[in-house]
């Protein structure tokens, strides 16, 4: 059986404020690592597919990548798709 | 006969009780409609109520927005129905793209939960006709992810066509750009607001009964015929 992987990241656009971030940051210097100048926090959806992820399977993914699993109004997404075999058992 | 205003109530939402007796208090009829029915009941308006839907799980509104309910609202939305989302309904309503921009994390992290000083700023919209304008109120406001963000173009035309409707006074409590507490579509006719007017209906319970006219507009909007 075929099994697709498809890894959606999704983050929020550069100029969107990203207060879980911030304060991330802040607790990175509290915990004893100096230099850290930005962090952003985003959100990774890992997709096992079964079947063969044909043109049709992949634009519908696109499709809602940007409808559902990010609102294009604040987040940007990137689509990996992970080839068959290394998706691990 | 009194205006059906429909409650839609979606898996966590809090606040529809109360916005169905705020309906009731300016004399609308409420009518329960159920986040899973793709039936309006024949109603005039619709409000979103308060609360969370989904477990607001991906982003707040995000799940709910594709719930059958609202594949109806969203048509009766772009039909001139008046729909008014308040907090979570707001979200819901960024998330349907029926109103722009978006509500993210309060900028300080915090849940807040205070008497929110307003100042009504449109008083054209359906929901907002019965108020003066420039009255100032006072409602409740309890969110953690109330920041009203969207690009400056965004801003820029929301501000210049009137639509924003209401703005924070005094402190602004979650980081809204341009310290906005809602916004209304083109029509006028779709509204979103973060803080509770339906919590501030009676002085038994509420800081103010500033909130009624947000529900007794809607009720002018539709039996004066005043709606465009």
């Amino acid at each position: 059986m075929l099994v697709a992987r498809v890894i959606v990241d999704v983050m929020l656009k550069p100029e969107i404020l990203d207060p879980q971030g911030r304060a991330v940051q802040g607790a990175l210097g509290r915990l004893g690592l100096s230099g850290v100048t930005d962090v952003r926090q985003g959100k990774q959806f890992v997709i096992d597919i079964d079947g063969e992820l044909d043109d049709a399977r992949r634009a519908k993914l696109e499709q809602l990548a940007s409808e559902l699993l990010s609102n294009p109004v604040i987040e940007d997404y990137r689509m990996t798709v992970v080839n068959d075999d290394e998706v691990g058992a | 006969m009194s205006a059906r205003i429909g409650i839609v109530t979606f898996p966590g939402s809090l606040d529809d009780a109360d916005a169905a007796r705020a309906v009731s208090v300016a004399g609308g009829k409420p009518i329960a409609l159920w986040h899973g029915d793709d039936d309006l009941k024949k109603v005039d308006a619709v409000v979103l109520p308060g609360g969370f839907s989904y477990g607001d799980y991906l982003r707040c509104g995000a799940i709910a927005r594709f719930a059958p309910v609202m594949t109806k609202v969203i048509e009766a939305a772009n039909g001139g129905m008046p729909v008014l989302g308040i907090c979570n309904g707001f979200q819901i309503l960024c998330e349907t793209h029926l109103l722009p921009g978006a509500l993210t994390r309060n900028d300080h992290l915090h849940f807040i939960c205070r008497d929110q000083k307003l100042r009504i700023e449109n008083t054209s919209s359906d929901w907002t006709r019965d108020f003066a304008p420039g009255q100032e109120i006072v409602i409740p406001l309890k969110n953690g992810e109330g920041g009203y963000v969207a690009d400056e173009a965004t801003l820029d035309r929301l501000e210049g066509d009137g639509r924003v409707i209401a703005r924070y006074l005094d402190v602004n409590p979650n980081g809204s750009y341009r310290d906005i507490a809602g916004i209304c579509n083109e029509r006028g006719n779709v509204v979103g607001l973060m803080p509770h007017p339906e919590h501030a209906i009676e002085d038994l319970t509420g800081p103010s009964t500033d909130g009624v006219f947000f529900f007794a507009s809607v009720l002018t909007s539709l039996l004066s015929g005043a709606r465009r």
